[in-house]
């Protein structure tokens, strides 16, 4: 602990006397594909004048909410063919950034320049107009019109007579998708598209627009690992091409992989600007989270006992086929897979949102009907799920309202609501898992996405459930508190609880997880116990054992 | 926007609530030496009970994310069915029974079809505000049955004795009280907030949201029966026309209590000060001769302020506007998170 807190000054320490130093450094070291042939010549001519060689750059900006400082003088800029990483916690401004560079938000004071002219976005299509396009995580396009039809919005070419020229748009949307080297049906109406290949059509619609500067906000977030690698690949030729891109995620492993020069923020400030191949792992996280982490999945020794709940043959059709299982006692069983595999939808089956066809769950050894959450509740199951705003929280309920909500007539007398036992509850589960917020009677809205996560996991806690079942429980939260939920996990499982952990994260599987069961395509294609799972025997089972070995974009780095 | 905003803001629309009461009454007043006096009051609070009742579990249907379009009709059915089996011989106390029941499976049917057929409550309810009217015109088949025993039509128009209070008045309160009590005290009361809010988040907290509805749907049923009973008493007659037009009131005033069209939001207070609003402002337009055609404008403009003002005002904090009504059960797109 000691060390941990002398590490963190040390860190912090260092980065702010290196700051400027490194910076120096930086520019002459920047755009890193500088030397390369074909990329932006002129520009860089004037070495020792970086600013003008920024397509976006941004000057001590501030920007606050209320009483909450998101931004406090923040510098960044953008170069042409780099790819910067942004990272953070959550709540360190990094959203409030990338809103400011789709000109959503305006900065309070500080300067924003585009290729060197200081500008204002006064609003999302001014920050377009100057060449600035946002991808965001959740691909903001019109699900029923096709493909060709969302690239173009409005501004279809038009004929002489003032009707939409088709012919030439689907043919430039054509072309575009070609130049990116992917296939996709320009007829194909956009809600039939995977999330990745929308964010394609999104990407083609920058492009279209001749965006100099692309912003991609955790875009990786709902895609399998083939999909990333593909993202990737159009990134870099995005980056060959000349175009800034700035990378906003969770995934160290992806940013290192991927990116030139990283930056830092914390708790809205900046941290450190610095290339990635000067940085390590182990010093970003340092940097985001200003401490040194011991272990990011602490994994403690749990008794294993019973087996609890044992599944045999469960079919839901056209979904997943012949799913079987077991879990015991104080076993944390790691469910991996790609995204699409069935995971979520064994859950949701388990947990009764959904009915299967065919196959049998027996809890305690007895077979169990669960045709309702209801009935999951009453068997001791919980289930913590994937989607916090959709169905884990009511957003707009206190704190305390959603801890009960599964439990409100064990909070209750005679059917009335009994005030004080419920705060009492929520209060103590709260100060368990240390959820950071205003007080109990905060709206769950108001909390980071950790704390979000946390007040979900408290209310299925409360319940008292002998399986848990955690749905991609750290996806979209900030490493601090993912190592809290990895300790909190890892402390029920040594209570007795018994934890099916689903994660597309193969390194928080493999770390957290007793045994592996990993799906594909709706069936298991294996099952390792924690000696003999690997990234590799549980990627080769996850793509069906019919792909290459796993692609760069999840090689493991040292994270666990 | 946060608790401590939210519990503002709604303070502060119960309080404009309350200052359109006084304003309404001091005008009243001056206009007319008749307007504040007791037998006012009385005339004035019962011809709106019926209303007022169904407006109690309209309530918690809105709140819940839902709506009851057919409660006018359900009011005239179980009117239809007390006066049917009145005239067939029945002793009045079954003709309630039975009309209540009525009633109750109009608001099942309701239910059943928005919660299991998973149709939208919009248009179920605007089909069976059709349908049970119709079925009220062939069971009555163009008759009136007016026979009613004295004792029962003095509950309709009476007052409790030695006082101005009407009986019919008497009843709402008790209901009122139960009903605040449900949504408000009780843990039922806070799962249909939930449900109203976020209907996956509540399933998902295993909240049994379609069993909810479906009571929901038959309290309201059930409710439009007592008032269908109360209105019979009132005017002495069972007519397949009785109370048409009513949900378009019942509606008005729920919404104009500060309850959200798109769920999760209000309260019975709110829902309470908008019905004595209503009932003031409607009584002193009646006593200084304004017809009910003006009336009827008073109160559709009240609404619409109602339902425009936390709108404008939201967008206008916002910078954008939003949609005012989505698809099912009338709740616009979830809002993306922070």
């Amino acid at each position: 602990m000691d060390a941990a807190a002398e590490g963190g000054t040390l860190g912090n320490g260092r980065a702010r006397t290196l700051e400027p130093e490194m910076r120096t450094r930086m520019d002459r070291l920047t755009p890193p594909q500088a030397a390369e042939p074909g990329s932006t010549g002129p520009e860089l001519a004037a070495l020792d004048a970086p600013t003008a060689a920024a397509v976006v750059e941004l000057v001590g900006v501030t920007k606050g909410f209320g009483a909450v400082q998101a931004l406090r003088g923040v510098d960044l800029a953008l170069y042409p063919g780099e790819v910067h990483a942004l990272v953070g916690e959550n709540g360190a401004g990094k959203s409030t950034l990338v809103k400011m560079l789709a000109g959503v938000h305006r900065p309070d004071s500080g300067i924003l320049r585009v290729g060197g002219v200081e500008t204002v976005f006064h609003g999302p299509l001014d920050a377009r107009n100057q060449g600035v396009a946002v991808i965001h995580q959740h691909p903001t396009l019109f699900p029923d019109l096709d493909v060709a039809e969302n690239v173009f919005m409005g501004r279809q070419p038009r004929d002489r007579t003032g009707r939409v020229d088709w012919r030439t748009m689907y043919r430039e949307v054509e072309r575009l998708l070609g130049t990116l080297g992917v296939r996709i049906g320009v007829r194909t109406p956009v809600k039939a598209l995977s999330v990745a290949d929308q964010q394609l059509v999104e990407i083609a619609k920058a492009l279209s627009l001749n965006a100099r500067v692309l912003v991609m906000d955790e875009p990786t977030a709902s895609l399998s690992a083939r999909e990333v690698d593909r993202l990737f690949a159009i990134v870099r030729q995005l980056r060959a091409q000349g175009v800034a891109i700035l990378f906003v995620s969770h995934r160290l492993e992806e940013i290192f992989a991927l990116s030139d020069r990283i930056t830092v923020f914390r708790d809205g400030a900046h941290v450190i600007t610095a290339p990635a191949a000067e940085l390590t792992t182990e010093a970003t996280i340092r940097h985001i989270v200003g401490r040194k982490l011991e272990a990011l999945f602490p994994k403690e020794h749990a008794e294993i006992g019973q087996v609890v709940l044992e599944v045999r043959g469960l079919t839901r059709t056209g979904v997943f086929r012949d799913v079987g299982f077991r879990l015991r006692r104080g076993e944390i069983l790691g469910f991996f897979g790609l995204v699409g595999a069935g995971r979520t939808e064994v859950a949701r089956v388990l947990f009764g949102a959904d009915r299967a066809d065919r196959g049998e769950i027996r809890l305690d050894g007895h077979p169990v009907v669960i045709d309702s959450p209801l009935m999951a509740l009453r068997h001791g199951i919980g289930y913590v799920p994937e989607d916090r705003h959709g169905q884990g929280l009511v957003l707009d309920f206190p704190i305390s309202a959603n801890v009960t909500l599964p439990i409100l007539a064990r909070v209750s007398r005679l059917g009335l609501l009994d005030r004080r036992r419920e705060r009492e509850i929520a209060a103590d589960f709260v100060k368990r898992l240390q959820v950071k917020a205003a007080g109990l009677d905060a709206p769950a809205t108001s909390l980071s996405g950790g704390n979000q996560q946390k007040v979900v996991l408290a209310k299925w806690l409360a319940t008292d459930p002998k399986v848990l079942i955690l749905d991609e429980p750290t996806r979209g939260i900030d490493i601090g508190t993912k190592a809290e939920v990895h300790r909190i996990v890892s402390h029920l499982a040594t209570q007795g609880m018994a934890i099916i952990l689903i994660s597309s994260e193969l390194p928080e599987v493999l770390a957290m997880a007793d045994r592996v069961v990993v799906m594909h395509e709706g069936r298991v294609t294996g099952e390792f116990g924690r000696a003999e799972a690997n990234q590799e025997n549980v990627m080769f089972a996850a793509t069906g054992q019919t792909a290459a070995p796993v692609g760069s974009g999840v090689g493991g780095n040292g994270l666990a | 926007m946060n608790a401590r905003t939210r519990l503002a803001s709604l303070a502060r629309w119960e309080t404009l609530l309350v200052l359109l009461l006084i304003g309404t009454l001091i005008w009243g007043t001056a206009r007319s030496p008749y307007f504040w006096q007791g037998s006012n009051f009385s005339v004035a609070t019962s011809t709106f009970m019926e209303r007022a009742i169904m407006a109690l579990p309209m309530t918690l249907v809105i709140i819940s994310g839902e709506i009851d379009l057919s409660v006018a009709s359900i009011l005239g059915l179980s009117s239809a069915i007390l006066g049917v089996s009145w005239e067939a011989g029945f002793p009045l106390w079954f003709c309630i029974v039975l009309a209540l029941l009525t009633g109750a499976a109009a608001g099942l049917v309701n239910g059943l079809l928005v919660t299991k057929v998973g149709l939208p409550s919009l248009v179920v309810t605007l089909g069976t505000l059709a349908l049970y009217r119709g079925l009220a015109y062939v069971v009555l088949n163009q008759q009136a049955i007016s026979d009613y025993p004295p004792a029962f039509t003095r509950f309709g128009y009476g007052n409790v004795n030695g006082t101005q209070i009407p009986w019919s008045m008497l009843l709402f309160l008790a209901l009122l009280a139960v009903f605040a009590v449900i949504l408000h005290r009780s843990w039922v009361g806070r799962q249909i907030y939930a449900a109203g809010l976020n209907q996956e988040a509540a399933r998902f907290a295993a909240v049994q949201v379609a069993r909810i509805k479906i009571w929901l749907y038959v309290a309201s049923g059930t409710m439009a029966a007592v008032a269908g009973i109360v209105f019979t008493a009132r005017i002495s007659s069972s007519r397949a026309d009785n109370a048409v037009g009513f949900e378009l009131d019942v509606i008005a005033a729920v919404l104009l209590g500060g309850v959200s069209i798109f769920g999760g939001r209000g309260t019975l207070l709110g829902v309470l000060l908008s019905l004595a609003v209503v009932a003031t402002l409607r009584n002193a337009l009646a006593i200084t001769n304004v017809g009910p055609e003006i009336q009827g404008i008073a109160v559709g403009g009240l609404l619409i302020l109602s339902v425009l003002g936390p709108n404008i005002a939201r967008s206008l904090s916002r910078g954008r506007s939003r949609p005012i009504a989505g698809t099912r059960g009338l709740r616009p797109e979830p809002e993306p998170g922070r």
